[in-house]
């Protein structure tokens, strides 16, 4: 591990060892130093020339910048000093790519904490105009297609997986990995037009059925399902396969017996971010299910309520009074970034707490 | 502890045992394969079925076509959106990628870095619904004064002409939150592919006196390159396709215009989709999955693309 430890002589200080003397022009808390006083002075200007929180990041961050690298540059040289231009530029970017996450979590929390009430868990729309209401008819409408969606993806997602790592060889492997990595870019609204045409073929146009939004979710749920598998399946060591066989255990059971129970975690994760992909899914959903506003939890049987497109219909046409229906949908967005967020963690701790030692 | 005295004994039968064909092998060789191939019918329905549905629309006279003017006049403008997000998405995101990825993988505390790359992740986890409420409620209005500034001292280059909404839901604005929704898709691609540079390479580098940025500069990014240029494609893919986000965001009216920041602005084909199609029946639904077709094609079409760009860097990296 010696080799990735290497210490860096551009900014990090090096041991002195013996009689090798360390030159340093800077100190090492001037540049920070100097840093702060130029965000000083920016959010200084920005208060004389009126005050804005946003105009006074942008100066403080830009006079920050501009002051290290003329120090360092008047100091250090160019070298040094375009190093550190760059590492502050780069410091920036991630700090302002953690802004929107910030503001998504705050903008949403703030407005769904309103309606997060017992209410909106136990009662549908049926009836309701203005004040009141709920999303169980949504909530439950999401767990049967997205519980449906698995039946179908998983198993088919976990084969494919068995395929392209057993058993696969030659053309029909590179193709299925080829498609497979194209199919996870398909996009979500060609999705629900394949269902939708698939199935009006069949029962005319116009129909809408529970079952077809599974089936649109399953097209984008298996090539993750497969993808995530896949890579699990090739962590599992040769060795206990080679075992499996030396010891004369048929390859189906080797795989059943020695493959997949090693690789049981890695699979759980693979499939529980596979759902965690599909259960906000809203635009295939949306032209396949529909919306209604008593709760149907009969696949087969016309249209069902969901979270996602509830919190859309209930934002994009919100009836008059709008405001009780626009809650409604924050709400309603607040519990999918929930579940989403739920289901992440969930996988994080499989894969955490149930991984197999392989000793790598 | 046993041990036998008696000798080792001989093998049963004289004869090579044959490998035995197993009638579980069988199966389960054959239900592997059957759903690989599934997945290509899965992918060849798809085209079929898309296609299938559309033809009434492409046989179609001219005059039936919603618009008036054939189903190229109708499709036209809203591919011209589509395209004008998607580019505007990725010329705000993949810089923005590319930085991050280096700051996580060559610049932040070793120990933050798993931590960090793992909150950019997320932000590819939240539903694309979640992220159209944001962008009406939090981005837009945000980006309103900006618009008013760039009308005033902006206003001679063609992008900036306005008149300035008042809203904030424009084109730019559309553009601004894709880039946010495809950020983490190009930087975890980017981050991969950086951090797999030959250490080798690096360590020479720093050796010989290079600085940080020189050593990223010249081992580095060369190395990435053809990475960082797949995962931009793959979020182009995803920007492309992307439906309820702009259907929420943007305050569209058709036509074709590079006006960014006012409040009419083309549509894109996903987010025309999610808008018409509860309310459509006969013709104008298979006009809608007419557009859909050319927006699978181009998706396909620029996924292949990227796919090919990161599997024929995967061939030669030298870290394997």
């Amino acid at each position: 591990m010696t080799a990735t430890r290497s210490a860096d002589p551009g900014t990090a200080p090096g041991r002195a060892t013996g009689l090798v003397e360390q030159h340093r022009p800077l100190p090492r808390v001037a540049l920070s130093g100097l840093y702060v006083l130029g965000a000083l002075a920016g959010v200084v200007l920005s208060a004389v020339t009126g005050f804005n929180v946003v105009l006074a990041v942008l100066y403080a961050v830009v006079l920050g910048t501009v002051a290290v690298y003329v120090a360092s540059r008047s100091v250090e040289g160019s070298r040094k000093a375009f190093d550190r231009l760059v590492t502050s530029v780069v410091t920036t970017a991630f700090a302002v790519a953690m802004v929107p996450l910030v503001s998504l979590v705050w903008t949403v929390l703030s407005r769904g904490l309103k309606r997060l009430d017992a209410e909106f868990f136990t009662s549908s729309m049926l009836g309701v105009v203005g004040e009141g209401g709920g999303a169980y008819h949504a909530i439950m409408g999401t767990l049967v297609i997205t519980a449906i969606t698995a039946v179908i993806s998983v198993p088919i997602g976990l084969l494919t997986a068995l395929y392209l790592v057993e058993y696969g060889t030659g053309r029909l492997k590179r193709w299925i990995t080829f498609l497979v990595d194209v199919m996870t870019g398909i996009p979500s609204i060609v999705a629900g037009l394949f269902a939708f045409a698939l199935f009006a073929l069949f029962f005319g146009p116009g129909v809408r059925m529970g079952i077809m939004g599974a089936i649109a979710l399953s097209v984008l749920m298996i090539p993750v399902v497969v993808r995530s598998s896949e890579e699990v399946l090739k962590l599992v060591p040769n060795e206990l396969r080679e075992a499996a066989y030396a010891l004369g255990v048929p390859k189906w059971r080797t795989i059943i017996k020695v493959v997949i129970p090693t690789a049981i975690a890695g699979l759980a994760t693979a499939v529980t971010l596979a759902i965690a992909r599909v259960v906000g899914e809203t635009a295939p959903l949306l032209i396949t299910v529909g919306i209604i506003n008593g709760t149907n939890l009969d696949p087969f049987d016309g249209r069902m309520a969901t979270l996602p497109v509830f919190a859309y219909y209930q934002l994009t046409q919100p009836g008059f009074p709008p405001q009780y229906a626009i809650d409604r949908a924050w709400t309603a967005a607040l519990i999918l970034i929930i579940l989403v967020m739920a289901l992440n963690v969930v996988a994080r701790l499989i894969s955490r707490f149930f991984a197999p030692k392989t000793g790598r | 502890m046993t041990t036998t005295s008696a000798p080792p004994q001989a093998p049963r039968s004289p004869e090579a045992p044959r490998p035995k064909r197993r009638l579980g092998d069988r199966v389960f060789a054959g239900t592997t394969t059957g759903a690989g191939v599934l997945i290509l019918l899965v992918l060849a329905g798809v085209a079929i079925f898309l296609i299938s549905e559309a033809w009434p629309a492409i046989v179609a006279p001219a005059g039936d076509i919603p618009g008036g003017k054939g189903l190229t006049a109708y499709i036209a403008p809203l591919l011209f959106g589509t395209l004008l997000a998607a580019v505007i998405a990725l010329l705000v995101a993949t810089p923005l990628a590319v930085a991050i990825a280096l700051y996580i993988t060559y610049y932040a505390p070793r120990r933050l870095a798993s931590g960090m790359g793992y909150v950019i992740d997320l932000l590819a986890a939240i539903p694309s619904v979640v992220y159209g409420f944001w962008g009406i409620a939090a981005l837009a209005p945000a980006l309103v004064p900006f618009y008013g500034w760039a009308e005033k001292h902006l206003g001679f280059l063609p992008f900036f002409a306005g008149p300035a909404s008042a809203t904030g839901r424009t084109m730019l604005t559309a553009g601004i939150m894709l880039a946010v929704m495809i950020l983490p898709i190009i930087s975890a691609i980017s981050r991969e592919v950086f951090s797999q540079a030959p250490a080798l390479h690096r360590e020479a580098a720093l050796a010989l006196g290079a600085t940080r940025w020189e050593m990223i500069r010249m081992a580095v990014l060369p190395y990435g390159k053809s990475g960082v240029i797949g995962g931009a494609m793959l979020g182009l893919g995803r920007a492309l396709g992307e439906t309820l986000a702009i259907a929420i965001v943007l305050s569209a009216s058709g036509g074709i215009t590079f006006n960014l920041i006012s409040s009419s602005n083309p549509n894109t084909i996903a987010a025309n989709i999610a808008l018409q199609f509860p309310e459509s029946t006969g013709l104008d639904v298979n006009t809608l999955i007419a557009s859909g077709l050319a927006l699978f094609v181009i998706t396909l079409a620029v996924n292949m693309l990227a796919r090919w760009v990161v599997n024929r860097r995967a061939d030669f990296s030298g870290a394997n």
